[in-house]
């Protein structure tokens, strides 16, 4: 009986060993030592302190920014830890909406998004991004048509002309890599970083 | 749909099958004790542990002995990690001070991992520490997996050996396939996200403010050498609790890519590796064929329905597609081909939220896992899941001719038949029955977040990821209750468990058989006519069982999605 014990349990610790703490370990030294920004988060700094992540998105809910697309983010309501409340580009707790395609409590959302979005720039399409939630809750990026869809609204915020502004967002439209993977977008933080340094609010 | 989304699907088969060949060849090495480019570096550690564990790496056994060793290795592996999540809170690393699991999250948890299930019950970035992120989770993917994989090779040799008493050695195949395959591979793969954008750091959450003053907490941690193993071991089980639609575990179109192919690696080049061990690697190529034909018929139809979008948001004025619970840097093809691949495989991680698909853009994944993920299927599991289907393929063409089956040279007989139908039947009754209990009782209808048609999705969806040991999710389920994470976790043991043993014991049965040299009635298996006939039981056992179901979730959805008909909030 133990001979036939002996190899399950030194397999065991010994794989546990390798596999869950000097693979692990050993990686974090490395990537530390090699790719130190990224290995700790690609976090921003501005005059010295975190501003944010370059791959995570923030809220933006102040005219004079461009807005992001909607977070479903939760977080424990403070008053009642049992319940949880909004709260968007929650990077402590990740989470989609989770609403289904003939959801009536989405497709309320979506219709008060689209209604407050063609009131505030009439006759142009809603891009489908600016009104969906996305997986994560912190998608970084919006469309490039959903970036100048908001052109007007921040150059009117911020007394700049709209050829100024469509300028800077071209400057920060990513393409597909090589020109075949994902989708071409906008990264809405960088862009917004962009905005300050031209005119500071 | 557009030109460039089919290309990223080309490339993708293409990248896939160009690669099955040359790691098949290095994984025939690896499984079969010959000399690899590693060796000089990795067999005295080998050699050492064998010493230290007292196994004779030349001693093989018996297909009994063989389960009872995986078996004793999943008991205590499972009996570590319960253990490891209970009392989290009084071990180090852990900076960010989670407290102990509750016990039906724990088992819940716990079956999950050392099933290559990966069901997220548990809530990552807010629930495990990251020694128990490290030690339970990341070693439990490697095991797993490497498990899976000795299983097949365990099958394979019933196929390739004749009038022999064993099917190797247990303790060999796990030890050769985590060290020479699934480690050196994660390590090369690990640089690689880090490189992309994935954090690797054992510091705590990062406190940052905003642009407009909020504060924004960023949980970082070692997250890139999980995910280098949770996508290549067909894991799936996230970091985060968005899984890779979060973008710390996916940030870029190009670490999408890389995570796609590294889910199918294993799995296709698993094809060839049977191939090669059976003597002839047109089999092998004639299973990848049916595999591929199902994929690309399943991922046409996802892509489709979430170009399309769904009628309801589009009846507001909505165009361009279904946007909702994906991300912009992988589009809707991005994530159509992602979710197609993560059921094919029993990977199960996902980069957009399934529970907000179309109605038929989600029945896909559905049928993906219910067919019983046989298309490339988990590393070893998708092979030993197709390779029953094929021992029942083959009983079907021979009755129809009237012969006594044969499969490279072996008799198919009773003993295998029964075996294969037991592992086939197990997962519908798992997935079924769970989902019938689940829709008559109070605990099981409190958890669906979306009323109607799709909350019945939502529970259905639950039971056949876990029996299917998948673990993506219609994440809307409120999973974390006692009901459910000890009736998933059930599903997950069963539906794990009576597959491979069946597996292996048809493995048994078949490696004592004399092989019969093929004559003029044998029927060729390396052509098309075997092909069509091996996607054709697959469909007709898979839509047979389970087109009732489906009907009563995803196919009323679709349809009452058409007439603009929405349903309130469940639960």
């Amino acid at each position: 009986m133990l001979t036939q014990l002996r190899p399950v349990f030194v397999l065991l610790i010994a794989l546990t060993a390798l596999t869950g703490l000097a693979y692990p370990l050993a990686m974090t030294g490395l990537a530390g030592a090699i790719f130190p920004a990224k290995a700790a988060g690609s976090l921003i700094e501005r005059d010295g302190r975190i501003v944010g992540s370059s791959l995570i998105g923030q809220s933006f809910t102040g005219t004079g920014y461009f807005h992001g697309r909607p977070s479903a983010t939760s977080a424990a309501d403070p008053a009642d830890s049992t319940k949880t409340v909004p709260s968007p580009y929650n990077a402590a707790n990740s989470s989609g909406s989770n609403l289904g395609p003939t959801s009536a409590v989405l497709a309320e959302r979506v219709k008060g998004d689209l209604d407050a979005l063609k009131a505030g720039n009439p006759g142009r399409p809603v891009p489908v991004d600016l009104v969906t939630a996305s997986g994560s809750g912190l998608d970084p990026d919006i469309s490039p048509d959903a970036a100048q869809f908001q052109v007007p609204r921040v150059a009117r915020e911020r007394g700049l002309s709209e050829d100024r502004v469509r300028s800077l967002v071209e400057a920060q439209i990513q393409g597909r890599l090589v020109g075949i993977l994902g989708e071409p977008r906008v990264n809405v933080l960088a862009l917004n970083l962009a905005l300050d340094d031209l005119k500071p609010r | 749909m557009s030109l460039n989304g089919w290309f990223q699907i080309a490339l993708f088969c293409a990248v896939v099958v160009a690669l099955a060949r040359p790691l098949g060849g290095y994984m025939s090495r690896v499984f079969t004790g010959e000399r690899t480019l590693l060796s000089p570096v990795l067999s005295p550690v080998e050699r050492g542990l064998y010493r230290v564990a007292g196994i004779d790496a030349e001693q093989e056994q018996h297909w009994l002995a063989y389960a009872s060793a995986m078996l004793a290795f999943h008991v205590l592996g499972f009996l570590t990690l319960y253990a490891l999540l209970r009392v989290q809170a009084l071990l180090p690393f852990n900076p960010d001070g989670q407290a102990g699991v509750a016990p039906d999250l724990a088992f819940n948890t716990a079956t999950s991992f050392v099933t290559n299930t990966n069901w997220q019950s548990y809530g990552g970035e807010t629930t495990l520490s990251y020694l128990t992120q490290m030690l339970g989770l990341t070693h439990q993917n490697f095991l797993s997996a490497a498990t899976g994989i000795a299983l097949a090779v365990a099958l394979v040799r019933g196929f390739s050996r004749a009038s022999a008493k064993t099917v190797g050695s247990f303790w060999v195949d796990l030890t050769r396939t985590t060290l020479y395959l699934l480690l050196p591979l994660c390590m090369v793969l690990t640089l690689f996200y880090v490189w992309q954008g994935i954090p690797q750091t054992l510091s705590g959450a990062v406190e940052a403010t905003t642009l407009e003053g909020a504060k924004q907490t960023l949980a970082v941690g070692p997250v890139a050498s999980q995910v280098a193993i949770k996508m290549l071991g067909t894991n799936g089980g996230g970091f985060f609790n968005a899984n890779a639609a979060h973008p710390f575990e996916n940030p870029t179109a190009l670490s999408n890519f890389v995570q796609m192919i590294s889910i199918f690696a294993l799995g296709a080049a698993m094809t060839n590796v049977f191939g090669r061990m059976v003597g002839d690697e047109r089999q092998g190529w004639a299973i990848l064929a049916a595999m591929g034909a199902l994929f690309l018929a399943g991922t046409a139809i996802v892509y489709w329905a979430e170009s399309a979008g769904s009628p309801v948001l589009n009846g507001l004025g909505l165009t361009g597609g279904n946007m909702e619970g994906k991300e912009v840097r992988f589009g809707i093809l991005g994530s159509s081909l992602f979710a197609a691949i993560t059921t094919a495989a029993s990977c199960g991680a996902v980069n957009a939220m399934h529970d907000s698909f179309t109605a038929l853009g989600g029945m896909i994944p559905l049928i993906n896992m219910e067919l019983g993920e046989i298309i490339v299927g988990g590393v070893g599991a998708g092979l030993y899941g197709i390779l029953v289907f094929v021992i029942v393929t083959i009983f079907v063409a021979g009755l129809m001719v009237g012969r006594t089956p044969e499969y490279l040279g072996k008799k198919i007989e009773g003993r295998e038949v029964k075996m294969a139908m037991l592992a086939i039947l197990c997962l519908p009754l798992m997935m079924l029955g769970f989902t019938a209990l689940a829709t008559v009782v109070a605990a099981g209808l409190a958890g669906p977040a979306n009323a109607g048609p799709h909350g019945f999705s939502e529970i259905l969806y639950a039971f056949t990821s876990a029996a299917a040991n998948n673990g993506s999710a219609f994440g809307g389920l409120t999973a974390n209750t006692t009901f459910y994470n000890t009736t998933l976790g059930l599903g997950m043991l069963f539906g794990r468990f009576f597959v491979i043993i069946p597996a292996l014991a048809i493995a048994g049965s078949l490696a004592a058989k004399k092989t019969v040299p093929a004559s003029a009635g044998t029927f060729p298996t390396h052509g098309g006519l075997f092909v069509g006939l091996l996607v054709g039981v697959i469909l007709i056992v898979g839509g047979l069982t389970f087109f009732p179901a489906l009907a009563l979730g995803p196919v009323v959805e679709h349809l009452a999605g058409g007439l603009g008909q929405t349903f309130p909030a469940g639960g």
